[in-house]
């Protein structure tokens, strides 16, 4: 946050709990990152104790979104906050929801990948490690823009969704041909066809996170517009 | 068509201290217009600049102007008190003449200028008063009672058809709930909301949480000057000014 041009509030309690609150949920980012790069190398390398240890991590995001959830509801209710305060609380709320999905995702692909590690692999990973870091570097640069309330940032990775929907697109066309060619794929094909929308998905929460970054700088929604605008 | 009010350049002294500067502002008709600011900002100068009460505090004066119903009121042979009459006053404090009964305080101000009325007539506006200051049902079968024996906040409905009863266009209230429980300030609140429909309001407020529920237009005023001002939801939740947004927000001094 631009701290330098943010006066005190007359109540360092309650900017104590606002400023708690963004570091909570930075913190939340921080563990669902890393639970999607886990998720990420279970499949990738084949590695079954890597995928159960992400799927009983989960707990941690869950608790997390609960406990996030209690901070904003009490700083709403004590504090009636306006303005800026308002829009961080309201967006603390929609984001933890956005990175508890993503935590659920993590949990899907660690279930993917436990099944397809029983079956020899289909073919090289070579796109859906591409989508995932896509999608791993959307993720981190929404809850950078969140903590320097970076509208360009935020803008970027609204545009980047595009990347993973182009590469998305061509996936399922691969995993199509391979499943007409030999029915003995199927079930494998469909389970990387899920690995690759889930991915997808969670490049669609990162692009909500921004979408509320720019509400949360800007008080202006670029919600469910056909483009993203150039700039706000 | 004009404004009901409209403020242009008005300046405001206390002697040789300058309380307002160069306000001007076109008040929205038919809404209420929530004035928030600091303590000492010139909030309770400015509104009773509006009736011309101001000049009424020896040593003060005022410039520019202030038009209602595009007159200026502080033009030659313009006279306060019937100014005063169109354009009513609530006080921070609920303040009934404590020797009148509740009926006479209600048309306390109509006989302080001398309007001649019957019996009959008298009765119909003590009525009509305390209905839309959401008191008569209360108060009906007493009405001859003293206006001190009533609770706080029914002391300030009853101070609220006093304003009333002499059919103002414009209602002023100086923090009309800051002596009131929560409950009393509810009320009032609602009664706000109601007395819109026929009248123009401004209201002055220390509590924002207050002007972002009764207001539909907020001005923020600071060191005399004004600030924003804007649709209230607008002020409330994107505000324009750094200085605003730090007031609302608690971050102020």
């Amino acid at each position: 946050m631009s701290d330098s041009t943010i006066r005190q509030h007359s109540d360092p309690h309650y900017e104590a709990e606002l400023k708690e609150l963004q570091s909570r949920i930075l913190e939340m980012g921080g563990t669902v990152e890393k639970q999607i790069a886990n998720a990420v190398a279970a499949l990738v390398s084949r590695d079954d104790d890597l995928a159960r240890a992400t799927i009983e991590r989960d707990h941690v995001v869950n608790r997390m979104d609960v406990e996030i959830d209690d901070l904003c509801i009490r700083l709403l209710a004590l504090h009636q906050p306006t303005a800026k305060d308002l829009r961080l609380i309201t967006t603390g709320l929609k984001i933890t929801t956005d990175l508890e999905r993503i935590g659920d995702m993590a949990v899907n692909l660690s279930e993917r990948a436990l099944e397809l590690n029983q079956e020899p692999q289909l073919k090289p990973f070579i796109d859906i490690p591409r989508m995932a870091d896509v999608a791993q570097a959307m993720l981190r640069q929404s809850l950078d823009a969140f903590v320097r309330e970076d509208v360009e940032l935020s803008l970027k990775v609204c545009r980047d969704d595009d990347i993973i929907d182009d590469i998305n697109h061509q996936l399922f066309r691969e995993l199509l041909s391979y499943m007409m060619e030999d029915p003995h794929t199927v079930s494998r094909a469909i389970r990387l066809l899920f690995v690759a929308k889930y991915l997808e998905r969670i490049a669609d929460h990162a692009t909500n996170i921004s979408e509320m970054v720019v509400f949360m700088v800007k008080g202006t929604s670029i919600r469910h517009l056909d483009r993203v605008p150039p700039s706000v | 068509m004009s404004n009901k009010l409209e403020v242009r350049q008005l300046n405001a002294w206390f002697g040789t201290t300058q309380a307002l500067h160069d306000i001007s502002l076109t008040i929205p008709d038919g809404a209420v217009t929530a004035i928030i600011g600091p303590s000492g900002c010139g909030k309770s100068t400015f509104i009773r600049c509006l009736n011309r009460m101001h000049e009424v505090v020896p040593g003060t004066r005022a410039t520019g102007e202030v038009l209602l119903d595009g007159n200026n009121i502080y033009g030659s042979g313009v006279d306060p008190v019937q100014i005063r009459g169109k354009v009513g006053m609530v006080f921070q404090k609920p303040n009934p003449f404590p020797t009148m009964s509740i009926s006479d305080n209600v048309t306390a101000g109509l006989r302080l200028n001398g309007e001649r009325r019957t019996r009959g007539e008298l009765a119909t506006i003590v009525e009509r008063s305390l209905r839309q200051a959401a008191l008569w049902e209360e108060v009906k079968n007493n009405l001859n009672a003293s206006g001190i024996s009533l609770s706080g906040g029914q002391q300030q409905r009853l101070c609220i058809a006093r304003a009333l009863a002499v059919e103002p266009e414009v209602l002023l209230m100086d923090e009309p709930c800051s002596a009131l429980d929560p409950i009393a300030t509810t009320k009032i609140e609602a009664l706000i909301h109601e007395l819109k429909q026929e009248y123009t309001i401004l209201i002055v407020t220390h509590s924002m949480q207050q002007a972002a529920r009764v207001s539909d237009y907020t001005a923020f005023m600071y060191l005399g000057r004004l600030v924003e001002f804007g649709p209230t939801n607008k002020i409330f939740t994107t505000p324009e000014n750094k200085e605003t947004e730090d007031y609302i927000t608690g971050r102020f001094g």
